[in-house]
Parts: C-alpha cells; sequence; structure tokens
C-alpha cells in the first residue's frame, strides 16, 4: 500500500520523446487508470514504473521512495501483462508460487498464500494444470492470481482485459473493480478502452502523445473536459464540434456557426464574456442533442435545423447522423421518435452542456474556456 | 439414382467396351515411359556422345524422369476405383523414397551385419568373435575411451559455448558481426579444419623456426615448443577435440541464437517484476523454454563426434593415443582388409547412435515437427 508520484518524468527513446514531463500524484489505494489511444505513452508510463524501463529525466517515488535506480524485484510491485506472461513450462500453482519462492517464503505460507488468492478467484480446481490447459479468461485469472499472491504495494495492468471476448470483459471488469475493493491496495490499470477507465477509476489519467491531458475522476472528465482532446476521446459516440465565433446580441451571447446559432444560457454569459467576437470551437455531446419532441424538461434547450444522413436504431436510443451546412454530427436521441433518411428536422441542443473550447492558446488541441 | 442402377447392372463385356481404351491407355502409357527411361539409362550407361551431350542428357534424364514417373504412377492410381486410389496413392507418393532409402542405406546395412559375423574375406561364419575382438582389443578400447571423450567434453564445450554466446551475442549492439565470425568454421571442411589446426599445433624442434601458431607464440614469449598433439596420453585428444568444438559451436550458437528469439520478451520482464536476477531468468525461464532445442543439439552434436573421423585422421592419423571408433574401422576395413571385423566396429557404431536417433526422433515427434 503506497502512493505513486511521477514527478516531471521524461522518457525518450532515441529520438523519439515518449514521456513529456509527465507529473501524476496517485493517492494511496487509489485505482487510477491511464487511458488513451495507442502510441500515447499510457504503457511506457506503467513500464516505468515498473522498472522495465530506465526513465531519461525527472523521478518516480513509490511511497516516499525514489525507485529511479532500484531494479523491478525491490520496487515491490506486481504487474499483469497483456499477454498474461504466463510462464509456459510451470504449472498454475508453480506460476503463482514463482515470485514468493523467489523470496525464499517459507512452504506453508507460500501454499497458504496460493491457496487463498486461488479461492478469491476461483480457480482452485485448476492449479495443478499448465497454463496451456486453461482458457483465456483462466489465463487471465491466474496471472492476476500471480500478482496478488505477492501481496505488493501497488498492483500495475496492463490491458488485462484486451484478450478476452466482449462478454467475459465487461464480467471481469467489475471482478477487477471488487479485488481492488477487498484488496485495498494502489491499482494502476493502463487501458485503451474509456469505457473501461469510466466504469473502473477512481481517477483517469488521459493521456496523448506522451502528454497528460487531464487527470480527473471520471464524473469531472466526462462534465467538464479540460481541453477538445479529452472531449472527443472520453464518450462514445464521440463529442460533435463545430468552429464558430461568439457574438453579442442585445444582453445574450450567440454561439454562430456557419449552419446555425444558438443563445448560450443566461448563467454561463460572465464566462464567455471576453471571447465575444473571437474565433472558438463549439462542442456538444450526442446525448445533448435532442428529438424536439422529447426535449427533458428544464434544459436550455436550442433549436437547429438539420437534414437526416443515416439513423441507426439501437434499441433504447436511436443514433442520428445528421448533416448541418457541410459538416456531420451525432444526435443520441430518445427512441420513440420518428426520422427517416433525407428529413429535413428540427433538433434541440442542450446549451446548459455545451463545451466551448478557445483555439487560440493552442491551435492543436484548444483548450476550454472556463 | 438411375445412372446409379444403370451401371450396376451392366454387364463386364459392356463395362469393358466402355472402359477398354482406358485400360489400353493406362497400360501403354507406362510402358512406353519405362522405354524411354531404359533408352535414357542405356544412353548415358554406353554412350560415347560429347560430355556436354551426356550432362545435359543426364539433367533431363534424371529431373525429368522424376517428374514423369511420380505424375505417370499418380495418373495411373487416379484411374482406379476411387477407394482403391486411397489405399494406393501413399505408395506413390512415399514409395520411390522407401525404395531408395532401402536400396542405399537398407541392403547395406543388412550387408555389413552378414559381413560382421564372417572371417575376414567372408568365406567362413565366426560367430561374434569379430565382436568379442572389438571388445577387447587394445585399440578398441582406446577408442572406446576416446570416443567417449569427444562426447563427453566435445559435446559440452560446444553446447555451453554456443549457449552462451548466443545470449551474450543476443544483448550485444554488434551480433551479426560475432555470430558470422563463430559461425564462419561451420563452411570449412573437416579435412581442411583438421589440416589448419594440424598447423597450429605444428611441432619442430627449439633450433629451428616455430611454423605453429601455438609454438610460435610460446617460443615468441620465450616458451619451449611443445608437440602438442602427442603429448601426455590421453589428454591430448583435448587437442584434437578443440578442433572439433571449433567446428561446431557456431551451428549451437546459430541454432540456440534462433531459440533465445522466440521466448517472449513479456515472459521475463514478467519474471524480473515475480523478483527474479538475471541468473534466476536463464535457469528458471530460458532454460526450460529452450529445452526441447538444447536436446535436438545436443544429440545432433554426440552423433556428430560419435562418427568422428576426419579431424583424428588428418591431425594424428590415429596416432599417440587418438584412435577413435571412425578411425579404427577405417583402418580394419581398408587398410586391413579385415572385412568381417571392420563391418563389426561398423555395426557397434550403428548400435550405438540408434538411441540417440530414436531419443531425438521422439523430441521431435513430442513438438509436432513431424
Amino acid at each position: 500500500m503506497a502512493s505513486v508520484t511521477y514527478d516531471h518524468v521524461v522518457k525518450k527513446f532515441g529520438d523519439f520523446t515518449a514521456l513529456h514531463d509527465l507529473c501524476l500524484d496517485i493517492k494511496d489505494k487509489e485505482f487510477l487508470v491511464l487511458v488513451g489511444p495507442s502510441g500515447c505513452g499510457k504503457s511506457t508510463a506503467l513500464r516505468c514504473l515498473a522498472g522495465l524501463e530506465e526513465i531519461t529525466g525527472g523521478e518516480v517515488r513509490i511511497g516516499d521512495r525514489v525507485v529511479n535506480d532500484v531494479p523491478p524485484k525491490d520496487r515491490d510491485i506486481a504487474m499483469v501483462f497483456q499477454s498474461y506472461a504466463l510462464y509456459p513450462h510451470m504449472t498454475v500453482y508453480d506460476n503463482m508460487a514463482f515470485g514468493l519462492k523467489l523470496r525464499k517464503t517459507p512452504k506453508e505460507e507460500v501454499n497458504e498464500r496460493v491457496k487463498e488468492a486461488a479461492r478469491i478467484l476461483g480457480i482452485e480446481p485448476l492449479l495443478a494444470r499448465k497454463p496451456r490447459e486453461l482458457s483465456g479468461g483462466q489465463r487471465q485469472r491466474v496471472a492476476l492470481g500471480r500478482a496478488i499472491v505477492r501481496n505488493p504495494q501497488v498492483f500495475l495492468l496492463d490491458e488485462p482485459l484486451s484478450n478476452l471476448d466482449a462478454k467475459l470483459r465487461v464480467q471481469t471488469r467489475s471482478e477487477i473493480s471488487k479485488l481492488h475493493h477487498n484488496l485495498q491496495t494502489t491499482f494502476i490499470y493502463v487501458t485503451h478502452d474509456q469505457v473501461e477507465a469510466m466504469t473502473m477509476a477512481d481517477r483517469i489519467a488521459v493521456m496523448n502523445k506522451g502528454l497528460l491531458q487531464q487527470l480527473d475522476t471520471p464524473h469531472n472528465l466526462y462534465d467538464h473536459p479540460d481541453n477538445m482532446f479529452v472531449a472527443g476521446f472520453i464518450g462514445s459516440p464521440s463529442t460533435n464540434f463545430f468552429p464558430a465565433h461568439l457574438r453579442n446580441e442585445g444582453d445574450d451571447i450567440v454561439v454562430e456557426t456557419g449552419a446555425f446559432r444558438v443563445k448560450l444560457p443566461a448563467a454561463v454569459r460572465e464566462t464567455y464574456k471576453s471571447y465575444v467576437d473571437k474565433e472558438v470551437i463549439f462542442g456538444i455531446r450526442p446525448e445533448d442533442v435532442h428529438a424536439v419532441d422529447y426535449i427533458p424538461a428544464g434544459i436550455s434547450s436550442a433549436l437547429v435545423d438539420a437534414k437526416v444522413d443515416v439513423t441507426e436504431l439501437m434499441g433504447n436510443e436511436i443514433f442520428l447522423y445528421l448533416l448541418i451546412g457541410g459538416n456531420q454530427f451525432v444526435a443520441r436521441v430518445d427512441p420513440r421518435a420518428k426520422y427517416s433518411i433525407g428529413d429535413e428536422v428540427q433538433v434541440a441542443l442542450n446549451m446548459d452542456n455545451c463545451h466551448i473550447f478557445d483555439p487560440a492558446a493552442n491551435p492543436d488541441n484548444p483548450v476550454a474556456i472556463r | 439414382m438411375q445412372t446409379l442402377t444403370k451401371t450396376k447392372k451392366a454387364s463386364p463385356l459392356v463395362w469393358l467396351g466402355a472402359n477398354g481404351l482406358r485400360i489400353l491407355v493406362s497400360i501403354a502409357v507406362p510402358v512406353i515411359t519405362f522405354m524411354v527411361m531404359r533408352w535414357g539409362f542405356m544412353f548415358l550407361r554406353d554412350s560415347e556422345a560429347p560430355k556436354l551431350v551426356i550432362a545435359l542428357v543426364a539433367i533431363i534424364w534424371g529431373v525429368g524422369g522424376v517428374a514423369v514417373l511420380y505424375l505417370l504412377m499418380n495418373w495411373v492410381v487416379e484411374q482406379l476405383p476411387t477407394d482403391w486410389t486411397r489405399r494406393v496413392q501413399p505408395f506413390v507418393f512415399i514409395g520411390p523414397a522407401m525404395a531408395i532409402l532401402t536400396w542405399f542405406l537398407l541392403i547395406p546395412t543388412v550387408r555389413t551385419l552378414y559381413l560382421s559375423v564372417m572371417n575376414r574375406n567372408s568365406t567362413e561364419f565366426v560367430g561374434l568373435s569379430n565382436y568379442i575382438a572389438a571388445f577387447t582389443e587394445r585399440a578398441m578400447i582406446e577408442s572406446f575411451r576416446n570416443n567417449l571423450l569427444w562426447i563427453l567434453v566435445g559435446t559440452s564445450a560446444c553446447v555451453i559455448l554456443g549457449l552462451l554466446i548466443a545470449i551474450l551475442a543476443d544483448r550485444s549492439s554488434f551480433e551479426t558481426v560475432a555470430k558470422s565470425l563463430i559461425f564462419l568454421p561451420m563452411a570449412i571442411s573437416f579435412v581442411g579444419a583438421g589440416v589448419i589446426w594440424r598447423f597450429i599445433y605444428y611441432y619442430r624442434p627449439a633450433n629451428l623456426t616455430q611454423i605453429g601458431l601455438l609454438n610460435a607464440v610460446i617460443v615468441g614469449l620465450g616458451g619451449e615448443p611443445q608437440a602438442w598433439t602427442t603429448l601426455i596420453q590421453p589428454w591430448n585428444n583435448l587437442f584434437l577435440i578443440l578442433a572439433g568444438v571449433w567446428l561446431q559451436t557456431g551451428f549451437a550458437m546459430v541454432v540456440f541464437s534462433s531459440a533465445l528469439k522466440g521466448v517472449p520478451e513479456d515472459l521475463l520482464e514478467a519474471a524480473r517484476v515475480d523478483g527474479a536476477n538475471e541468473i534466476q531468468i536463464f535457469f528458471g525461464i530460458i532454460i526450460p523454454q529452450i529445452k526441447g532445442t538444447i536436446i535436438t543439439v545436443t544429440t545432433t552434436i554426440v552423433i556428430f563426434f560419435l562418427k568422428i573421423f576426419d579431424i583424428v585422421i588428418v591431425m594424428t592419423g590415429g596416432q599417440y593415443g587418438t584412435e577413435v571408433i571412425g578411425t579404427q574401422f577405417y583402418r580394419q576395413f581398408f587398410s586391413n582388409r579385415n572385412f568381417g571385423y571392420g563391418s563389426a566396429i561398423a555395426i557397434l557404431l550403428l548400435i550405438a547412435v540408434i538411441p540417440i536417433m530414436i531419443y531425438n526422433l521422439r523430441q521431435f515427434g513430442e513438438r509436432e515437427a513431424f
């Protein structure tokens, strides 16, 4: 049980910088998820903590101890690999006991801890088997078991679910959450799947191109993304973005894109006042676009005209692919709404939940205006 | 259904009428082919034609003949009723190979076995006395001892060095250069290697200029020149074995090197996180992973050293206590023209190789290489 700190960590592979000045404070017993598209540096960050990669600059601390030059075996961490990396020539029991035996743990204690871990994971009947005789899900459990028996300060999980089928993934997801709750240990979990991140994490660190984009609770990340990348990455389907200008109109501020004009709610007027007549990016999540007949009560809605391009009925909702001007955008609307391809329709935007980003500061990744 | 009944009811005469031509062709085509092949054989045997023409005919007759024979046999078999085709076809595929193996391997082996129980010019049955002699004669006992030395020292040296170099090369930046240099002796014939090492150990009295590399170095350092290959028997065998090791280590290294690359990096990392140091990883993870390869390489080299002949005959001619089974066989069979005794030695060598071969084949079978 320990906190983990990345203090201005830099990792370079030759000329390529995999991690730019990464700063992360992970609290004791926290479940932190590192999420981002492939190649964003999340696995590298985890491997730097495990000691499998040497860092180029900065400091990594586990608890109060700087571990920059500590070999993996002395860091008191356990890691679950994407491929599980079970030792093929050993039985499940020996796989789990390997780390303990190396630490010269007494035999009875090894036996006890392996049995206990096997019981927690429900793999007791498999202890005498070899990994090749196990299914994917069973192997995954053994990999978890190998980490549990060591009773480490920090658990590192590198995409542990990506080799499982969809159903098993959902099931294992909740089991890992439960495991974290029972073990009361720091978990650091790497995934590219934002659903895993949202469902399991206490806090999520979103990364892109070796840069930390935002570190926050799933709720805040979803409702208050710091920048356009986070707004686009978290949530599925992705947030719709429109280049726009803010204009004064009497007392109101309106968002003016090439295709539509919508009024901002009075409550947020102060926030955006200084951006009037400037270029901004207007973002709205698909679920904040409603069918006109099913507008939830109490929201500040603004109507826009659009043309239906494609409709996808999901059962509990409809994905509408709409065209506004030249832009395509997505809406998740009430399944009772009736739409056909080619219809000229009106949809309502929930302006309370819109996001406005300022491209002036960082054209590649506009920052949210707060 | 109707056609089926019809065919069944057709009388043998009608059937013959319908298939007569096919049967005729089936017989005629093979006959013609064999005649052509025979003509080719006769031509090659008796012809006085220019060498170039003979060479061309030999290539066309040899390669083309094999192809034509195969196609023809296959075609004939396919004319048979379906279930017969299935039964006969395997023999068409492996038959020729079996026939050639029988002719060139099996029959000579049986003949050698027969010779080994006959007297020196094969005129009289002598029972097992040749074998008894083989186990009691001083030169043969010396050979057995030396072969054992070759196998124990030579094989271990090749395997250990090969593995060590493969691992070191795998982690160094000049892997290709190092591996090429060590693999290079493989390209030299055994006789060539024998000559090279004979000159390395070459001895001339102290008052003459040393032309042997080893003695030149020793004299250069102020020492006395030594007659290495005649020194302290039986340990002078080690100088010969060194030549064999020089030849075979490259083979071991290359095979080990590819096996090492097949060990997933994940496994090593998992072991590192589990707390293993590099030596524990080597013996606990890598060795079990490449066990099959180690066995294959070991048995291959054991067989090679059991049959060792060229190096010994070139370097010492079997003198100074360096006789091995191979040289003894050669000496008895060809120099002394004692066919019975020579054959008995050959059979002993064969018997010694058989268990290793069987073990090797079983290993291959387990790994489904066949």
